[in-house]
């Protein structure tokens, strides 16, 4: 397999797993956060406004480490500059 | 497939590019500015006023209660810079269902230069509430070796901010045009409606984090001297 293969499979292979294996964590803890804050609205009704606000901004958080690495795979995909740098010289190569 | 707006290109001379996010950008500082000069021409304190004058109100209102919720005692101080956050991001995401329109809030450069400002502001409202010496003490706050820790964590509070608004925008646009792509009708319109509910969530989320930061820079740690108990 010569270099290009090499860039090409590793880009795909590494997007694919890095938005697989970074869902799991934010997903597990959303769960997490969201059941106890229902447990604690239903103790305490009065305190919703507040504790609705601070879930937001928990969730947000958590959600931000899912961001990344959906950023990082996208970046992977379609700004991969290994893969351009590569095309780019093949592109040479080939009007040479 | 478009990344950004920063690739839509309207107008090009040499160095200079007039590109999607300057355009949508400015197109929402004009509606948000115009229509805002236009409603408040005629306010009237009365109960009789116009519905545009109610929503402007609503809006006034309600994000200040969110302001003192969080902490920060006068919220008429900082509720012009966190007011307009929010509103320029909520706008930019509420206009996605026109179409042809793409967020500018969906390219880098946007969602970093609205942290840069927040990134800016922390210290100046800081600063304005307990004076320049007390505000840099509070670096040092737990212990001195905390220093180095502290100055990371603003930076890297920027970080998040800026590409929190940015994955959130750019995911939603980029889910819609790969479904329309594979499904044309029904699909698109579920996830529309989805990208307009995160979207205007990021927007609360963008301001009241941008508050929680500025309350925590704002916070008087001079202890208040406690009344002598009646004996």
């Amino acid at each position: 397999m010569d270099s290009m293969t090499i860039i090409a499979v590793a880009s795909i292979v590494t997007a694919g797993l890095t938005i697989a294996t970074g869902s799991i964590g934010p997903a597990l803890g959303e769960g997490r956060a969201v059941a106890t804050a229902l447990s604690s609205l239903a103790q305490q009704p009065d305190a919703s406004a507040t504790i609705t606000r601070t879930l937001f901004v928990g969730l947000a958080m958590i959600e931000s480490i899912a961001i990344y690495c959906f950023v990082v795979s996208m970046i992977l995909i379609f700004a991969n500059p290994f893969w351009n740098h590569v095309i780019a010289g093949a592109a040479q190569a080939a009007g040479k | 497939m478009r990344l950004s707006p920063d690739q839509m290109i309207f107008w090009q001379h040499g160095f200079l590019k007039l590109n999607g996010t300057i355009v949508f950008t400015w197109g929402l500082m004009l509606v948000l500015a115009i229509g805002s000069k236009l409603i408040t021409r005629k306010l009237s304190t009365g109960m009789k006023r116009s519905r545009w004058q109610n929503l402007l109100e609503i809006l006034v209102t309600g994000i200040g209660k969110q302001i003192e919720d969080v902490g920060l005692k006068h919220p008429e101080k900082y509720i012009g810079f966190l007011g307009t956050v929010f509103l320029f991001v909520a706008l930019a995401a509420l206009c996605t269902v026109i179409p042809g329109f793409e967020p500018p809030t969906g390219s880098l450069s946007t969602t970093a230069a609205l942290a840069l400002c927040v990134f800016v502001a922390v210290p100046l409202f800081g600063i304005e509430e307990q004076g320049l010496w007390s505000y840099l003490k509070s670096y040092a706050e737990p212990t001195v070796i905390m220093l180095p820790f502290n100055i990371i964590s603003e930076l890297s509070r920027t970080l998040a901010l800026a590409v929190r608004l940015f994955g959130n925008m750019m995911s939603g646009v980029m889910i819609i045009g790969i479904l329309l792509t594979i499904t044309p009708f029904l699909f698109p319109i579920v996830m529309t409606v989805l990208g307009l509910l995160t979207g205007m969530v990021q927007a609360y989320i963008f301001s009241i984090l941008a508050a929680v930061y500025i309350a925590a820079a704002a916070r008087t740690r001079k202890p208040k001297p406690e009344p002598a108990p009646e004996i």
